[in-house]
């Protein structure tokens, strides 16, 4: 009989990051957030693993990223202005390519906003909130049960691919109750940073190996001696102004998340192959949008669903072929049009586009998008 | 020439450094390579971290862990490995800007904790990277970028601020002292908790030129004269100390490091034997 568990979303993704293999946890409290530092708080001693609150999210992070370049699986959890902080030291992991999770549980801002209500408005941030390019891999978990599913998924990225992986929840999803089936150990695989087999006087820290064009990487205390800087450095991670090192650096940033996009990738859809219309929706309010689809295909509408499951990358040619067969996408967003501006350079004008932006700190409600349904059905 | 045990310790390949010739920091690095091979300590087993700033850039040169972080947050990162691994030797290097402003409140707090790490603030009283600009340390008065006519902001002093916090080593010594400086970044890594060593470092490129220390020699000079040993210091009058920069080892106490804290604390709720 499998484990099963009635959990806070919170609750079940900080359950789901220990499964993966998280060691590590440095945060610092904010609603909507804080149950996950709690369980971490509660859990990771018992599990030999370190906790620590930090005087802020700043430190946090960096915390967090000290423990995972010392060898553990590291996390760390913050919500909308928490999430803002830890841009500058998320943009030196994406540098120093160091594996961390960042869990961002969305909450209504700009500013402190609303503490205690959803909202959607940071999934640009999660993008392009730190400075400078690099390549984005962030999941948008929809269910409590999905929110202990993608932090195992979560910590298999970041680790493969030596970067920050985030997971962008959400006020509702994380304190939302429902049934957990606790997958059984062995049942989903746990990746882990392929480590340098070299003598340590060989050792390049930023040299990808030729078979999949990712770098190893050894901890710290390990035996191997290595230098990590957020300055744009060569293969041995030494700072350089050499232009063509300087491009090989930056370009590779991209590429490891652009050429492995295939196995990043992950969406959900439902009753898509006929459809006219598409409601494309992701994390709470992809719950509401399902019920509305399911409701027009009971009216005998052509109605499909479509759930990115990854934010970014976004399953953007997935969409458009979809997107160019049924004719519209409607895309409810709990901000006033972020992930759509993504759907619409999807889809290259192939299909129209239909924003629904909600702002008052409430989830849609199936009624209002069955209607926009039948508005653009007729 | 420094010794064969030092020069281990340093990446040619990443030479020549970027300091200005006749930098105060590097004084404070070799200074801090001595003390790690008289403190028997290994290549491996030692974290050298660091924010961003002149001094910062020290680890690159270094062959041994070496971390070049963001501006003021080193600590941070430092507190994270040393958490996960409490058995590895960890020393912060940091400029005066970075462990005093940007960085203050990691600062603090690392003090308060008593972790186990040995944070060397190399302070210069200036923004040396940035072009001259005045810091927390920049003394009243003196001439910066930003302060063209005259520093207005009252100083911190590092050592009393690290008092405060919680430190359980502070000491301070200048560049005009180098093996003062090697003896207390020694006894600062032998302290189980946090240990602050002060090195009064500078800048004749970005404070000098405009507080009439153009010269490096100048500096040292100036350094030498103004130095103070504790002992001495606490005979004289505030008119006296006026000026001047009071040396010597402020604490060394003994408190519960928060490593073996958190430790015990594991071996608590596991119900392990200790
Ligand atoms: C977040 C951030 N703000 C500002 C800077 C610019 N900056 C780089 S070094 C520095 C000051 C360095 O001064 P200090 O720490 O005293 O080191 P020094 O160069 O004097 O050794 C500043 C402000 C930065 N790199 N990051
Ligand atoms: S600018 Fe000042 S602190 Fe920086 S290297 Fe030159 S002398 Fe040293
Ligand atoms: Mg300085």
């Amino acid at each position: 009989m499998p484990r099963v568990e009635f959990w806070q979303g919170n609750v079940s993704l900080a359950h789901g990051a220990l499964a993966a293999g998280c060691r590590f946890f440095g945060g610092y409290p904010i609603t909507p957030s804080s149950e996950i530092a709690e369980v971490m708080a509660e859990e990771l001693p018992v599990l030999n693993g370190r906790f620590i609150q930090m005087e802020d999210e700043i430190a946090g992070i960096a915390a967090t990223i000290g423990g995972s370049v010392a060898g553990l699986k590291a996390m760390t959890a913050t919500s909308g202005p928490g999430f803002s902080l830890k841009q500058e030291n998320m943009g030196l992991a994406y540098m120093a390519e160091i594996p961390v999770v960042v869990v961002d549980v969305m909450r209504g801002g700009p500013s402190t906003g609303l503490p205690t209500s959803i909202a959607q408005q940071d999934v640009m941030q999660a993008r392009w909130g730190s400075h400078g390019d690099h390549a984005t891999i962030a999941y948008a978990p929809s269910s409590v049960q999905e929110c202990y599913e993608i932090a195992i998924k979560a910590f298999n990225m970041a680790e493969r691919f030596r970067q920050p992986v985030l997971i962008m929840s959400d006020e509702v999803l994380g304190h939302m109750r429902e049934k957990v089936v606790i997958p059984e150990e062995g049942s989903f695989p746990i990746l882990n940073r392929k480590r340098p087999t070299c003598d340590p006087s060989e050792f390049m820290a930023y040299k990808p190996d030729k078979a999949d064009n990712l770098p190893p990487m050894a901890s710290f205390g390990d035996g191997y001696r290595w230098h990590i800087t957020g300055l744009t450095h060569n293969e041995w991670g030494f700072p350089t102004n050499c232009t063509e090192e300087i491009a090989k650096k930056s370009a590779r940033l991209m590429d490891k998340v652009n050429a492995y996009r295939d196995d990043i990738v992950e969406y959900e859809t439902e009753s898509i192959d006929d459809a006219k219309v598409i409601v494309l929706a992701y994390g709470s309010v992809a719950r509401t949008a399902l019920s509305a689809v399911r409701q027009s295909r009971n009216k005998g509408l052509k109605v499909g669903y479509f759930r990115p499951i990854t934010l970014w990358p976004f399953p953007d040619r997935e969409i458009e072929a979809l997107a160019e067969k049924a004719g519209t996408v409607i895309v409810p967003e709990l901000n006033f049009g972020q992930m759509i501006l993504e759907v619409e350079r999807a889809v290259h004008g192939k299909a129209g586009v239909v924003q629904m932006s909600l702002v008052n700190g409430e989830l849609f409600q199936p009624s209002e998008i069955l209607e926009k349904i039948e508005e653009v059905a007729r | 020439m420094p010794r064969p045990e030092v020069l281990d310790w340093l990446r040619n390949r990443f030479f020549p450094h970027m300091w200005c010739p006749g930098c105060g920091h590097g004084i404070i690095m070799h200074a801090l390579l001595r003390a790690l091979v008289a403190s028997g300590k290994s290549r491996e087993e030692t974290v050298i971290a660091s924010g961003i700033g002149c001094s910062s850039r020290m680890p690159g040169y270094l062959d041994a862990c070496t971390m070049h972080t963001t501006h003021g947050r080193s600590l941070g990162f430092a507190t994270g490995i040393k958490l996960a691994k409490p058995e590895l030797t960890i020393v912060d290097v940091m400029g005066d800007g970075d462990c005093t402003a940007i960085g203050g409140n990691h600062f603090i707090h690392a003090c308060r904790r008593n972790i186990g790490i040995t944070a060397v603030v190399m302070n210069n009283n200036i923004y040396g990277m940035t072009g001259g600009q005045a810091s927390p340390t920049t003394p009243l008065g003196a001439k910066a970028t930003t302060a063209p006519y005259g520093a207005i902001d009252p100083p911190f002093d590092v050592c009393k601020l690290a008092q405060g916090a919680g430190a359980t080593y502070v000491a301070r010594a200048t560049i005009a002292q180098p093996l003062l400086c090697e003896q207390y970044i020694k006894n600062g890594i032998a302290n189980k908790g946090f240990s602050v060593v002060e090195i009064i470092s500078s800048c004749h490129t970005q404070f000098g030129r405009k507080n009439n220390r153009r010269t490096p020699v100048d500096n040292l000079n100036f350094l030498k004269n103004a130095s103070v040993p504790l002992a001495k210091s606490e005979g004289m009058t505030p008119e006296e100390i006026e000026g001047k920069i009071v040396i010597g080892e402020f604490v060394k106490r003994n408190a519960p490091e928060y490593t073996e804290l958190y430790l015990g604390l594991i071996a608590r709720v596991r119900g392990d034997k200790v």
